[in-house]
């Protein structure tokens, strides 16, 4: 088994599913607590599903870099979801939108496409399969640049983070500009959301955003320690669960999501059991 | 000149109007309660005051170099806060994110004045601890110092008492007059009228009338005697013989 790994390890393409693998999963869970706390776990997966669609027309279109196109289309979403979530039924509006997206997708994708395999294409894009590991270069390099920028955004707008999550209104009143923030938070999502459809595929996105964040949010009790918390669970979650996908020949997205799954499901148990004792 | 001067404002929501016609002003120093039956206007006059909505017409016009943002807020609890990990320091220190601009961090000057509003609140001993673990009124007592920090100059509270039990409240009420006392002009929220005539310089009232005067006029007032039919004189005689009645 150790032997396998190691063998595995040496492979370039190996080392950058890896390494891609972690950055997103880093990315994911800081930008996790915020979307948890403020009720908006869904628009992970809302997100997720409008960037299925764009990926499909980018298919039809026959774009090199479907990149190109995911990327402004699901920000540009984003941002609209992010300007009407204060009128009633942003939820229902939600899964509209989500559901419109995966049906729309699927149908540009079975009446357009070229491809011999649409049923594979399909699930590749809606659970991740293999595509971590068949990763280019260049893929690397964007994917980790992106990653880069969204630590530093994340880190430098940190404190306004936190005060338009914990309080808006105060925040409004007090003169932060409360829409500008809004707005950054809606474009780091996009663009972590694109990202992590390489790694997990669309069905699992919110998974990476969601079960770090509560996990952290079992243990830690103050907002600087749940995001680092969360960031170090979820890397851990990924690396051990592409370890695991490596090794076992199992899907990389699903075995990522069952890691963060049972280790929530432990850390609930654990804290349970300790808090009882108290 | 005053703090708040407002003039011939009108309040609602999507043009839909609940108030027309208000008139008041607010200087340095004073106690302001805003008092009126539920669905009278009093939050969305407070949120126009906070300019979170704009006013359907009139104007609000700030005195005495009081800058838009510079007036910190009580708002009520909102339902996000019930289970957010966050610590007493982390959400007092966030009353100065307003101060910050564009720079990313707190200076070392902004996190003294957060302890030292913790300190005038009497939570700095809270500091470490979650901020929704702690009780209602404690928890009042960091948003205090929170709004301190965003401004030294004048409070707006959103009904600071609600769910308080009366000894608490009690405690609130005498720290918000203590923050007074120290020259902090204050406009609040109430449902209280009692302590609202117990503890004000001046009254406004809104709902079917209107009235906008000091607290000894308001007790005289019909809008007044209506709220305080029997006890009012006694509230009057009672508030003027210095407030150490409580």
């Amino acid at each position: 088994m150790i032997d396998k790994l190691a063998l595995y390890l040496q492979y370039s393409f190996v080392q950058y599913a890896l390494i891609v693998g972690m950055l997103i999963a880093l990315c994911s869970a800081l930008l996790g607590v915020t979307l948890v706390l403020k009720r908006f776990s869904f628009i992970g997966d809302g997100l997720s599903h409008v960037a299925f669609a764009t990926m499909a027309i980018a298919a039809v279109l026959n774009l090199s870099n479907n990149m190109y196109l995911v990327m402004p289309l699901t920000i540009l979403c984003a941002v609209i979801l992010f300007r009407t979530k204060t009128k009633a039924r942003g939820d229902a509006v939600l899964a509209m939108l989500s559901v419109t997206a995966l049906a729309f997708g699927y149908l540009f994708m079975n009446i357009f496409s070229s491809s011999s395999n649409v049923s594979g294409d399909v699930c590749s894009t809606l659970f991740g399969s293999t595509s971590i590991l068949t990763l280019k270069k260049e893929d690397v390099i964007l994917c980790a640049a992106l990653s880069v920028v969204v630590v530093v955004v994340f880190i430098l707008f940190y404190n306004k983070i936190f005060a338009v999550t914990f309080d808006e209104d105060f925040a409004k009143a007090a003169g932060t500009r409360v829409n500008c923030y809004n707005l950054v938070i809606s474009v780091v999502i996009a663009v972590i959301i694109v990202l992590a459809m390489n790694l997990v595929g669309s069905l699992l996105i919110s998974a990476l955003v969601i079960f770090p964040a509560l996990t952290a949010m079992r243990i830690f009790r103050s907002f600087l320690s749940v995001t680092v918390c969360a960031a170090i669970v979820s890397v851990f979650c990924a690396l051990l669960g592409m370890l695991v996908s490596i090794t076992m020949g199992t899907p990389v997205g699903s075995t990522i999501v069952a890691v963060d799954a049972i280790v929530y499901a432990l850390t609930v148990c654990v804290t349970a059991v300790v808090g009882g004792r108290r | 000149m005053a703090l708040l001067t407002i003039s011939d404002l009108s309040l609602g929501y999507d043009s839909r109007i609940i108030v027309e016609g208000l008139n008041f002003t607010v200087n340095e120093g004073d106690y302001l309660c805003i008092v009126g039956e539920n669905g009278s206007g009093k939050s969305t006059l407070m949120r126009t005051l906070l300019h979170l909505q704009e006013p359907l017409g009139g104007q609000i016009r700030m005195g005495d170099g009081l800058a838009k943002n510079e007036i910190g807020y009580l708002p009520q609890q909102n339902a996000i806060q019930k289970d957010f990990p966050a610590s007493v320091r982390e959400v007092v220190l966030s009353g100065c994110q307003a101060r910050c601009g564009w720079h990313p961090f707190y200076s070392r000057e902004q996190k003294k004045l957060a302890m030292d509003n913790m300190r005038r609140m009497g939570i700095d001993n809270l500091a470490r601890r979650c901020y929704s673990e702690l009780s209602g009124g404690q928890q009042q007592r960091v948003l205090l110092a929170r709004a301190l920090c965003a401004t030294q100059r004048i409070l707006l509270l959103d009904e600071p008492v609600t769910g308080l039990d009366p000894k608490v409240t009690m405690e609130m009420y005498d720290c918000i007059a203590n923050l007074n006392r120290e020259g902090v002009t204050i406009i609040m929220i109430s449902h209280d009228i009692a302590a609202a005539v117990q503890y004000a310089s001046h009254i406004l009232h809104i709902g079917s009338s209107v009235f906008f005067g000091t607290k000894e006029d308001y007790l005289a007032s019909p809008e007044g005697r209506l709220f305080l039919p029997q006890d009012g004189q006694e509230q009057l005689e009672r508030a003027t013989e210095g407030g150490d009645a409580k």
